[in-house]
């Protein structure tokens, strides 16, 4: 087996090994390490598998069996700011649809599809719990370590375009909130 | 018939609510106290759960007294409790607010219900994307921990217990607690066969209980008040207060505790301030999407699961949809069967394949084609899935389409063929 090129850094260590104390067997860290594996290299790739799996004596093709099942784990890289919006019930019956159609045509791009600058991916989402305050989307910046994901509830067509064009402004001024 | 009194969101106004000093200021922990200095046994503590009449909050209604009842008497394995913080049915977001703004009736709730099942570990299962109630929740855990209300040795009364938030990563599936308990062993979620019952083999092959969150947030209460007390405040069977709330079309969506058995107009009129505007309301989905459709003139029905079962749908987790007069029930059908077709696990064929054929028959009809069969060939599909699969998933994408069929089939009749929606074109 080839030496996995990625490594966490050591806080990322730190809490790992607070994570997988919580369980009496190794395997059932694997969800939260992958967030954590996330966390540190932005997407879960085949090495991130295997680097995770190998923390965990858990097979990488296991590793994937799980990666794959859930949708927050991006397994391509995803631009900086992975905007969702939620078009399920609620959401659907106050402009969830027209939110992302808007959004789609203001980035260029469709459904899970990313801006050429890497800024921006779009992907329309089931339910976020966000019902009483829909339409809502989530956004995870993956500069932010403090709040890598973000609801923005009771959206219309106007602030999601206003929200995209402050998000490209945070990412020119540089920082992260 | 409400009197007023509110438990979870008794104290919403304090802004420290969520933090240990805040809850204490209100009298937290005192359940916890009480519990300990009385030496209320496992067995009374279960009693006055019973007592209750406290209805799972998660969506099933079943008692979670008797629930808890379940547990081999004597195993020397140890004992687990789950809570199911996956709130992700859509229509459902009652859950947050507890985790957001008042964790530690939560963590209080967690403590006690672990004595009383003799658990000394709880994991609390909380959707990945809710990085709010994690962080509260967790700082809620450390908080506790410090002072000396988790951990070892309880207050000095001899008992252990550790709490430990396990976030998910974005699977409608796991909110199923066998599925639940997989995804919890760091496994894709995908149910198991019952039985056995998690009670008897459940989370790393041990006694597991499963509960929601509002379930077990209600817990402190009924011990500082006694058991009676919260079934009194309920409606027969039903026992208690619940966090209602109301979505869609409505003047002001949100969230209110209000007694068991309230109706829907009450809450849409008396507190969701009305319809949005001068549209008519055309019906409502009780409780998360799973749940059978009712119409807009349906809202004098008591909310509870008796009366709720009686009208041929479910109360399910007590937020309302919403919608009025203008929106295709057809489209909205559409988007529903989408969302189980996409988080359909794949494991029995009846949902896996038959979540996806609901879908594309549903929008063939919503574009106004025929179907081979008619209305029927929906029918049968849903037939063919309901009762077959090893979950609950496979029923829940079923139920809420023959719901439609039942309450606007003359809306989807005039679809076939039509070449167009005749409702929204």
């Amino acid at each position: 087996m080839s030496v996995p090129s990625l490594a966490f850094s050591a806080t990322a260590m730190q809490r790992f090994e607070t994570i997988v104390a919580r369980y009496p067997h190794r395997q059932a860290a694997l969800l939260p390490v992958l967030h954590l594996a996330q966390a540190e290299f932005g997407w879960i790739s085949p090495e991130a598998m295997e680097y995770v799996g190998g923390l965990l004596d858990v097979p990488p093709v296991k590793v994937q069996h799980v990666a794959s099942f859930y949708t927050m784990y991006n397994l391509k890289p995803v631009g900086r700011f992975h905007v969702q919006v939620c078009t399920n019930t609620s959401c659907w019956l106050t402009g969830g649809v027209e939110i992302l159609e808007h959004l789609k045509a203001k980035l260029g791009v469709g459904n899970k599809g990313t801006t050429a600058d890497g800024l921006f991916t779009l992907e329309e989402v089931e339910c976020l719990a966000s019902c009483g305050t829909a339409p809502a989307i989530q956004v995870n910046d993956l500069k932010d370590s403090e709040w890598p994901i973000r609801y923005h509830e009771g959206q219309t067509v106007a602030s999601a375009d206003a929200l995209i064009d402050a998000l490209r402004k945070r990412a020119t001024e540089g920082g992260a909130a | 018939m409400s009197t007023g009194l509110k438990i979870l969101t008794a104290h919403l106004e304090d802004p420290e609510l969520h933090t240990l000093a805040g809850y204490e200021r209100h009298g937290g922990y005192g359940a916890l106290r009480k519990t300990l200095r009385e030496g209320l046994t496992p067995e009374k503590v279960q009693e006055e759960v019973k007592a209750a009449n406290l209805r799972g909050r998660g969506g099933a209604g079943f008692p979670a007294g008797i629930k808890w009842g379940f547990l081999p008497k004597n195993t020397d394995k140890p004992i687990y409790l789950c809570i199911n913080a996956d709130e992700g049915e859509p229509g459902t977001f009652k859950d947050r607010l507890i985790m957001e703004r008042n964790p530690h009736a939560l963590i209080e709730g967690c403590l006690i219900a672990c004595h009383a099942i003799k658990a000394k570990v709880c994991y609390i299962y909380i959707r990945g994307e809710l990085l709010k109630c994690i962080k509260h929740v967790e700082r809620a855990i450390e908080e506790a921990r410090a002072k000396g209300l988790i951990g070892k040795n309880i207050l000095g009364s001899g008992l252990d217990c550790e709490i430990h938030v396990h976030p998910g990563a974005g699977a409608y599936i796991c909110g199923e607690e066998m599925s639940l308990i997989e995804s919890l062993e760091g496994k894709p979620g995908q149910p198991r066969n019952k039985p056995p019952f998690p009670a008897s083999v459940g989370l790393f092959n041990c006694p597991t209980i499963v509960n929601n969150v509002e379930t077990i947030a209600y817990v402190p209460w009924i011990i500082q008040n006694s058991g009676q007390a919260f079934a009194d405040l309920g409606s027969e069977k039903n026992g208690g207060l619940k966090i209602w709330g109301v979505s869609g079309h409505v003047k002001r969506p949100g969230l209110w505790e209000l007694p068991m058995g309230i109706t829907a107009r009450q809450l849409i009129e008396d507190y969701a301030g009305g319809m949005r505007g001068p549209k008519k309301m055309k019906g409502y989905i009780p409780g998360g999407s799973s749940c059978p459709p009712l119409l807009g003139t349906e809202i004098d029905i008591p909310l509870d699961f008796e009366n709720m079962k009686k009208a041929g749908t479910m109360l399910g987790t007590g937020c309302l949809t919403v919608f009025e007069e203008g929106v295709c029930t057809v489209r909205f059908a559409q988007r529903i069967a989408h969302f189980y077709e996409h988080e359909s696990c794949g494991q029995c064929t009846p949902c896996r394949e038959g979540t996806g054929w609901l879908y594309r028959n549903i929008k063939k009809l919503e574009h106004g084609e025929q179907l081979d069969g008619g209305l029927d060939l929906l029918e049968s599909i849903c037939n063919r899935i309901m009762g077959n699969t090893i979950c609950a998933l496979g029923d829940a994408a079923a139920m809420p389409i023959q719901g439609f069929l039942r309450r606007f089939g003359d809306e989807w009749a005039a679809h076939l063929g039509a070449g167009r929606c005749p409702i929204q074109g």
